[in-house]
């Protein structure tokens, strides 16, 4: 199992949303793909994206402008 | 199969662009396939050089309401066309450009961003992806 980092703070609509899916592409099944971001609209709608794409969302931490997103693939 | 979704991209204007890449990029990110179907001006900007070259559709002001408002977008730090249509072909996207666009204002193939164009077609090609599609939109 690889763990995957996605760096995206600073980034804003739709850079977040895309890192996260390019992420999940070059992970493998069971890899944990981590994104830390700022951008308030991402926080709601990543969770939202790994739910359309079927996937575990293992947590959501931090504020709305600092957050962290682990999804497993 | 994944839902789909496609879009066509009959302006030129930047503004549009930026609508239909980021709408695109956010159907791909969310487990969509995606279409971009480039005609009439649209198409002017997958000539070599011609991406970044779409006037605003409001506000123009003979190029000072582009410069402003692409001042403002680097501030904001939104991402180049440039960027979001690689990051489109990166996760899977499809260009087709419109044949009939080309024999109306005399583009030919090597005018245009080859690489990045996926299929030459018409109004069938289309209406196939479009009548199967969740989401199309005219841009």
């Amino acid at each position: 199992m690889v763990e995957i980092k996605v760096d995206v703070r600073g980034e804003t609509c739709p850079v977040p949303l895309v890192e996260m899916r390019k992420a999940l592409r070059h992970a493998a099944p069971g890899d944990i793909v981590e994104i830390i971001g700022t951008h308030p609209a991402s926080k709601k709608e990543i969770p939202m994206a790994v739910e359309a794409l079927q996937l575990e969302l293992l947590a959501v931490e931090g504020t709305d402008t600092d957050w962290v997103i682990r999804i497993r693939r | 199969m994944a839902e789909k979704a496609t879009i066509v991209v009959q302006s030129g204007d930047m503004d549009k662009l930026y609508s239909a890449l980021i709408i695109a990029n956010g159907a791909l990110a969310m487990g969509m396939e995606a279409s971009l179907y480039f005609t009439f001006w649209g198409l002017e900007r997958l000539k070599k050089g011609g991406l970044e070259k779409g006037p605003l559709s409001k506000m123009h002001l003979l190029g000072l309401g582009k410069w402003m408002v692409r001042r403002r977008m680097e501030k904001a730090r939104v991402a180049s066309l440039e960027r979001l249509i690689g990051d489109f072909k990166a996760l899977g996207g499809k260009i087709l450009a419109c044949e009939m666009t080309m024999e109306i204002m005399g583009i030919k193939r090597e005018d245009l961003r080859e690489d990045l164009i996926d299929e030459y077609g018409a109004v069938g090609s289309y209406i196939k992806d479009a009548r199967e599609s969740a989401i199309t939109l005219f841009v």
